[in-house]
């Protein structure tokens, strides 16, 4: 007979229960949940002996490395150039501070009761690259220039996923509108750039922007290195962000157009106060997606002759003194980036949960 | 409106359109799904564009002049079967959008203005709670509310109680008839009999895209001409 009983069954040993049902349900799974986990101990105990137990920690040189494990002390002694590159020691403190400041004003946007955040983020937008740029590049206000050839290292990585990621938002978003604008020369013309940039590998562009470039551009006009990586890293981002973007404003209903025209708004009015807000917030996990992508991709500015972290990191690796800790060095530059995309997506996720109030009593239907 | 036609592709929607509506005047529209009365009442803010004849409404005639276009949807409500709220904004940011937006009006008196509709579709309280927040009755009262902000000169209605529980309609229906008693212009397109017969001035019954029968209520119930009236109101009476 089937029993009447409505109450939900408790587990009366949680965790124990937990494990039984899950893990060792039945032979062959207790026997398979064994096996991973041996081969789970031989890993994680080989790492750690490797990086911690027997590891180097102290010395300067590679003759102070004389255990078995990881060397540390290749990272110790190259650590102020794998961050700041060649930049001149005694300027190192314009670096700091830019960075600083970037993550000040970026964290007081997330304080709640924060006034005026508009201005904050005019502050952010407008104000702070002229002054990063001072800082950085130099040439006023005494600042000696320092030449972005000498830039390098993780605050190389920074300059170019920064400057690429604020500027891929707004190119992507204009691309997305402009294919799906009723004007058929500017549709054309959106498709066709997505479509060309992203058939195509960032290596190539950056390669065309840096030995293509100066070919056609008239003898005597020839702009920073730098800044050709920079525009070409953010308009391959930027047709990457379109497509993301354009998934977004796809999922907006045609009543909402409706509605918003039939109060008398216009077409950028509509679009930036009634679309956009609620496409963007669809496709935040898409676009952090590609900020990601942009930032672990500015490795390859390796190949025009940029060195950030990674290439700083390959550069030591190649040094006599210090060949053959490759090893430690990519380890090294996993961590790092690793640090650095695991902190956006959880950005992300933390964006996501602050514009999302609604989201969970069903705003989109 | 004269002798307006319209064609989705081959498909002709619209078949040579003539109606005058006057001030405070209110027509009610029925026929069977696809006589194409929402896209009738869709032309008159240029939701739908039609292709041949002419829509004059205020003494503005609608082309593609956007500048009239805007101008005209300014002054034209309109109410959705789907209320289309702006989801990402709450009941109040809803109402003062297009005031502060598309007429310039400063923002608390755009909000002193948005209270006083909200009262009238009585659902103050729901001010600051989000759309999705609110049941479908309420949604409707608030687009109602919406397109009073704008102070428009004539309303229309596409179905609005359409996608309504059967319980929120009434809810809906009184704010419709207390505006109706106000002398608003109305257009309504809707299959709630009962409404049509407290409130229209004049009847209205579309099929293929023409409109087959016009008169007032009494003569539009009582004593039909065409067969097809006749057989359309037996259907929808003896539901």
């Amino acid at each position: 007979m089937v029993s009447q009983d409505f109450t939900r069954p408790v587990a009366s040993v949680r965790l124990f229960g937990w494990f039984r049902q899950n893990l060792f349900s039945s032979p062959f799974q207790a026997l398979f949940t064994l096996g991973v986990l041996y081969l789970l101990y031989f890993v994680v105990r080989a790492v750690v002996q490797w990086s911690f137990i027997d590891a180097n920690w102290s010395g300067n040189s590679r003759e102070d490395c004389t255990q078995a494990g990881a060397c540390w002390v290749f990272i110790k002694v190259r650590f102020e150039q794998f961050i700041y590159g060649f930049y001149p020691e005694a300027e190192r403190w314009r670096v700091n501070t830019a960075f600083l400041l970037c993550i000040l004003a970026s964290l007081l946007l997330f304080v709640r009761s924060f006034p005026r955040k508009i201005w904050l983020g005019a502050f952010l937008l407008f104000v702070y690259p002229v002054l990063g740029y001072i800082l950085l590049v130099g040439g006023a206000f005494g600042l000696p220039v320092v030449e972005t050839q000498i830039w390098g290292g993780l605050m190389l990585t920074l300059v170019i996923a920064g400057i690429g990621i604020v500027g891929s938002l707004p190119i992507g978003i204009v691309l997305a509108l402009g294919r799906r604008s009723t004007m058929p020369v500017i549709r054309a013309i959106c498709v066709a750039f997505i479509e060309l940039v992203r058939g195509v590998p960032l290596i190539t562009i950056l390669f065309m922007a840096s030995v293509m470039l100066p070919m056609f551009l008239p003898e005597g006009i020839n702009f920073d290195k730098l800044l050709r990586a920079l525009i070409g890293v953010t308009l391959f981002a930027g047709a990457y962000m379109a497509e993301v973007v354009r998934g977004g404003l796809q999922a907006i209903p045609r009543g909402q157009y409706e509605a918003a025209a039939s109060l008398g708004l216009g077409y950028w009015k509509i679009v930036g106060l009634v679309i956009l807000p609620q496409a963007l917030r669809i496709v935040i996990p898409g676009i952090v997606n590609t900020f990601i992508a942009l930032f672990k991709d500015t490795t390859l500015v390796l190949i025009i002759g940029l060195f950030d972290l990674l290439g700083m990191i390959r550069a030591a690796t190649t040094d006599p003194k210090w060949l053959g800790f490759d090893l430690e060095g990519y380890a090294f530059a996993g961590l790092v980036f690793w640090i650095f995309c695991f902190g956006m997506s959880r950005f992300s996720i933390a964006l996501e949960k602050k514009l999302g109030p609604e989201d969970q009593r069903g705003w989109a239907r | 409106m004269v002798d307006v036609h319209k064609w989705f592709g081959d498909f002709h929607v619209l078949k040579g359109i003539n109606l005058t509506v006057h001030k405070s005047e209110r027509i009610v529209i029925c026929g069977p799904s696809g006589s194409g009365k929402s896209t009738m009442i869709r032309c008159i803010n240029r939701l739908e564009e039609h292709q041949r004849g002419r829509i004059i409404v205020d003494g503005i005639e609608l082309t593609n002049d956007l500048k009239h276009i805007d101008q005209i949807r300014r002054e034209v409500g309109i109410v959705f079967q789907q209320f289309n709220l702006f989801p990402h904004l709450t009941v109040i940011e809803n109402l003062i959008l297009a005031p502060v937006w598309s007429r310039r009006m400063r923002r608390d008196e755009a909000e002193q203005i948005a209270m006083k509709y909200l009262e009238r579709v009585r659902i103050p309280e729901q001010a600051h709670k989000y759309p999705g927040q609110l049941s479908g009755g309420q949604q409707q009262r608030v687009a109602i509310a919406r397109s009073l902000c704008m102070s428009p000169k004539i309303m229309l209605f596409d179905e609005p109680t359409s996608a309504l529980d059967p319980e929120m309609i009434k809810e809906v229906l009184d704010v419709m008839i207390s505006l109706a008693e106000e002398g608003m212009t109305m257009m309504v397109v809707t299959h709630e009999m009962g409404f049509a017969r407290t409130v229209a001035d004049r009847m209205m019954f579309m099929d293929g895209g023409e409109i087959i029968e016009e008169s007032v209520p009494s003569e539009f119930f009582n004593n039909p001409k065409s067969e097809r009236t006749k057989l359309f109101l037996s259907q929808i009476l003896s539901q």
